[in-house]
């Protein structure tokens, strides 16, 4: 049969030159992206390379940021250990915060609520996401902070024994764990939306086919929802944690930058390598700005790396479901 | 019913499974016991305040409903009772904050808003003086100029590579796709940064409105493009093959057909880009220089921007300097919630 | 449980009482409860009358075909009988339907355990894929949180998938995902998932539609076992497969308004016999 089949033509056309100007000028713009993106990269790499070369890989594991400069020549036991922990740590608090809140709340109005409840939330939830970060710096610390120390030194209290909430001195202002609720607020709309997103993904003939089973609600979600759901919702929780890694003013406004891990999260001492480059960059001399651009570029790969495992994740999902 | 029903009259529609107001009065009654507990509760222990209220209440309403579905049903009724009373709960935990942050602002805000901050600068007053000297027309002004410059860089930038995703489906875009979601995840302070380093530290070029909106496009691309796929991948590939098929070439049926179809939704695009770099302050503090006085050359010489302004104001701490602060909040909020709202009535309406 | 035991008085040791019930086809006769009796149904979707006074008795142990053009509301209606209609946002509902002279809408009754008394299996097979073939038959158990033993969930599965006539091809990988099986096969898993929670209805809303004419003659020769010991009834646009199917048929119409039923009765008698008009033009292939 292969031997009467005729060989395939190949289909072309002298595209017209408005076309082909067209075509690649869309394209070009394209690949704009890549260019900015490579560029951000290079420009930070660039600027700090000498002081990767100067400190090595000491600069990411060193906790202490202390610099002498002499005669226009300066080096320092400068590194970004104990930012980088703290960023860490802030955001990790912030994602235990937020992702129950934000499933349970995703769930909630997909199958729970009645429209207009549905329809009042999503307007709340897109609000959230409008609000400017320094909103959130100037309101974590003005509203929240005074709050949330009080609740510090109650967990503190109350559940001591367990390891989390432990703290040498009771000193509870501007800790890991004030920033991580501010950043979990931040984080949950984007949460939020991306497993409200993937639920309503759901396929509908399973579901129905749950239902007729004798299914309730919840037993429908757990036998359909949930296990389709999942990875979309690891993925969101990625791109939340990617937003809680870069986050500045927010942060800045209510941790107490201290140089040196500290992973008690109800102590007053944290770190954060974007709110650590904006606190130096005032009286910062010519290699403490290299130093600071050599931090962004962590800062920039940390991100970059989340928000590509977020990204494989989710479209895992969504290929798994169609 | 059946009986005195006429023949061939249909009867009215109901929904028997919605719940009838008699059916709720358990679960009401419940809930101010559990209300009248709670305040029984904080009374007799040293439980003290809203919060001790809050920490005692839900608790105790969760598991009343929990108990009273047990007993009515079976467990797995309970459970969906149980998980659901979570969901309220944690809702709660979402509208508190909004609720609280839009509260604040207004409240706080208002109490410095007067017309002579939208005509005034601060060259002549200091962040420490009465609300009544020196206003915020500089810091307005700097960001009016920054959304310009940011809209007139990003939006062709986004739109074409939102149309190379959509129209042209080249063998990258598969990989362009990927690049612009990483490109929304950079850090605000990252874009301030590269900006610096790259044009600042490079080129003569000094601080001034135009390299600010250099940093912020870089954090506007990504929104518009992904707003304008949403509303181009909308446009029914009829209307494409009909352009073709009439024998425009590519570029007139994108031109006037497929871009025109999608204008309302592009636009939307555009506000929904504003509204995120509207209020962005970290990159600001590298690439915006900051200054006090109305600086009405955007290429030239330190801008301000609203975000800065507010920044100054809450770093410096006193009373007037972060009154300063709330009012410049709530100036930044009206205009976002603005832009949102236009976005919100133009935009496409999703299904 | 409450549901479980009453299910469990249908079980296949029973069979052969219910074989005998059938083959006297006296409606009502127990084990198989009194039959599904559906009153006056009118089903809308928001405004719009979808489905207007409809009456059809269904006697236990017999299979109903219900047929009729594209939008006569059959479809409707058959989601109307284990309340799967209530889930369209708009929907609303007037009448009764009597399971066992218990009205199913009626208030303080548990929806779900109504519908695993009544199972349903759809159009288009939908096996959950998250599971195995053999976590698929019992999920109807797990979703309902029915107690069964361990050791008696084995004997479950083969005995709902050997009624659903798909033990054979499947006995060696019950391991296996759902998916891997062919669309006709998957259909036959769906039924013996709808059997394990033991109902005393089925309904199948064109459960052939989706399927070759190989998986269609094997799932017919399933509906004629299952017919002995429950109660049928099923939607369909193939009138030979009505015809070979069913007991009673009930041909549904819509003239642009709501559905009605126009005729029903014995198959045999609507097909050769037809008193009105327009089933006589349905039947003979003159429309629809």
């Amino acid at each position: 049969m292969s031997n009467t089949l005729p060989v395939q033509r190949k289909i072309s056309t002298k595209p017209r030159p408005s076309d082909v100007a067209f075509r690649g000028i869309v394209t070009s713009f394209g690949f704009i992206n890549l260019a900015i993106l490579t560029l951000i990269g290079a420009f930070l790499l660039f600027r700090g390379f000498e002081v990767f070369r100067v400190e090595g890989f000491s600069f990411l594991t060193d906790q202490r940021w202390e610099l002498t400069e002499e005669s226009g020549v300066s080096s320092g036991n400068i590194g970004i250990g104990a930012m980088l922990v703290g960023t860490l740590l802030a955001a990790l608090v912030a994602l235990i915060v937020a992702l129950p809140v934000s499933v349970l709340t995703a769930l909630m109005l997909n199958f729970y609520a009645p429209i207009w409840i549905r329809n009042f939330f999503v307007t709340v939830i897109d609000l959230m996401a409008a609000f400017p970060s320094i909103l959130f710096g100037l309101w974590g610390f003005f509203v929240l902070m005074p709050s949330a120390e009080y609740w510090a030194m109650l967990l503190n209290r109350y559940l001591g024994w367990f390891p989390v909430f432990q703290v040498d001195q009771p000193f509870f202002t501007r800790s890991p764990f004030i920033a991580g609720l501010v950043l979990a607020i931040m984080i949950i709309p984007i949460i939020t939306s991306v497993s409200r997103e993937v639920f309503s993904q759901a396929p509908l003939d399973r579901i129905q086919a749950a239902y007729s089973l004798g299914a309730n609600k919840w037993s429908m979600i757990k036998a359909v929802v949930l296990p389709f759901g999942a990875n979309g919702v690891v993925g969101g929780a990625m791109l939340g944690l990617g937003r809680a890694f870069g986050e500045t003013v927010a942060v800045y406004t209510v941790l107490n930058l201290v140089y040196s891990i500290n992973l008690q999260v109800l102590f007053g001492a944290g770190g954060n390598v974007a709110s650590h480059i904006v606190t130096r960059w005032g009286e910062a001399g010519e290699y403490e700005v290299k130093a600071l651009l050599a931090a962004g570029f962590v800062l920039f790969l940390l991100t970059l790396l989340v928000n590509f495992m977020a990204d494989w994740v989710v479209k895992r999902t969504v290929r798994k479901g169609r | 019913m059946a009986t005195t029903q006429a023949i061939g009259a249909i009867p009215a529609p109901t929904k028997p499974w919605v719940k009838r107001p008699l059916q709720r009065v358990p679960s009401l009654a419940l809930g101010v016991t559990a209300l009248l507990l709670a305040g029984l509760i904080v009374e007799v222990t040293p439980l003290k305040g809203k919060l001790g209220y809050f920490i005692v209440f839900v608790p105790l309403v969760t598991t009343l409903q929990y108990l009273l579905a047990r007993m009515r049903a079976s467990r797995k009724v309970a459970e969906d009772v149980l998980v659901s009373s979570l969901m309220w709960t944690a809702a709660f935990f979402v509208f508190l904050p909004t609720a609280s942050i839009l509260a604040t602002t207004v409240t706080k805000g208002l109490q410095g808003l007067r017309f002579s901050i939208f005509t005034d600068t601060m060259v002549s007053a200091s962040f420490t003086d009465p609300i009544e000297m020196g206003g915020l027309l500089h810091a307005l002004l700097g960001t009016a100029y920054l959304i310009l410059l940011s809209v007139i860089i990003s939006v062709p930038l986004g739109i074409l590579t939102a149309l190379y995703l959509t129209e042209i489906k080249g063998p990258g875009s598969g990989f362009i796709q990927f690049i612009v979601q990483a490109m929304s995840g950079v850090p605000s302070v990252i874009a301030g940064l590269f900006v610096f380093s790259a044009v600042i530290l490079t080129t003569p070029i000094k601080a001034s409105s135009l390299t600010g909106s250099f940093a912020l496009a870089i954090l506007m691309v990504p929104t518009v493009t992904r707003t304008s796929q949403e509303v181009l991948v909308l446009i029914p590939n009829d209307l494409r093959e009909a352009g073709l098929a009439l024998g425009a070439t590519q570029w007139k049926t994108v031109a006037l057909v497929v871009v025109p179809a999608a204008r309302s939704g592009l636009i939307t695009a555009v506000i929904l880009g504003v509204a995120r770099i509207a209020g962005e302050t970290a990159p600001l503090l590298f690439v915006l220089g900051g200054t006090d006085a109305l600086n009405q050359n955007p290429f030239n010489g330190f801008n301000s921007g609203l975000p800065l302004y507010i920044w100054k104001g809450f770093l410096i701490g006193l009373p007037e300097s972060v009154q300063r602060a709330w009012t410049g909040i709530l100036v930044l909020l009206i205009l976002v919630l603005v832009l949102f709202t236009i976005a919100r009535i133009f935009g496409p309406k999703k299904g | 449980m409450e549901t479980s035991d009453t299910a469990k008085k249908t079980t296949p040791n029973s069979l052969a009482s219910v074989a005998t019930a059938r083959s006297q086809k006296k409606p009502g006769t127990a084990p198989l409860g009194s039959g599904l009796e559906a009153r006056k149904i009118h089903a809308w979707f928001g405004k719009h009358l979808a489905l207007k006074d409809v009456s059809l008795d269904f006697s236990s142990g017999t299979v109903t075909a219900l047929i009729g053009p594209s939008g006569c509301g059959k479809s409707t209606f058959i989601r109307t009988l284990n309340r799967m209609h209530e889930f369209i946002p708009s929907a609303a509902f007037a009448g009764e339907v009597l399971l066992d002279n218990e009205d199913i809408y009626g208030s303080g009754v548990d929806v779900t355990k109504i519908r695993l008394q009544i199972g349903m299996v759809f159009q288009k097979p939908n096996p959950f894929p998250s599971m195995s073939i053999g976590e698929n038959v019992l999920s109807g158990i797990k979703l309902a949180q029915l107690n069964i033993p361990k050791s008696e969930q084995n004997d479950l599965v083969e005995d709902c998938l050997i009624r659903a006539g798909l033990w054979s091809e499947v006995k060696d990988r019950l391991d296996a995902h759902g998916g891997s099986l062919s669309g006709g096969q998957q259909q036959r898993l769906c039924i013996a998932r709808s059997l394990a929670v033991k109902p005393k209805v089925l309904l199948m809303d064109e459960p052939c539609s989706a399927l070759d004419p190989g998986s269609t003659l094997r799932i017919e020769e399933t509906i004629s076992q299952l017919s002995s010991s429950m109660t049928i009834i099923i939607v369909t646009h193939n009138m030979q497969q009505a015809a070979r199917v069913s007991d009673y048929t009930a041909f549904f119409l819509s003239d642009g308004g709501p559905g009605e039923v126009i005729e029903v009765g014995p198959t045999s008698q609507i097909f050769t016999k037809p008193r009105d008009q327009r089933t006589e033009n349905y039947v003979s292939g003159r429309f629809g």
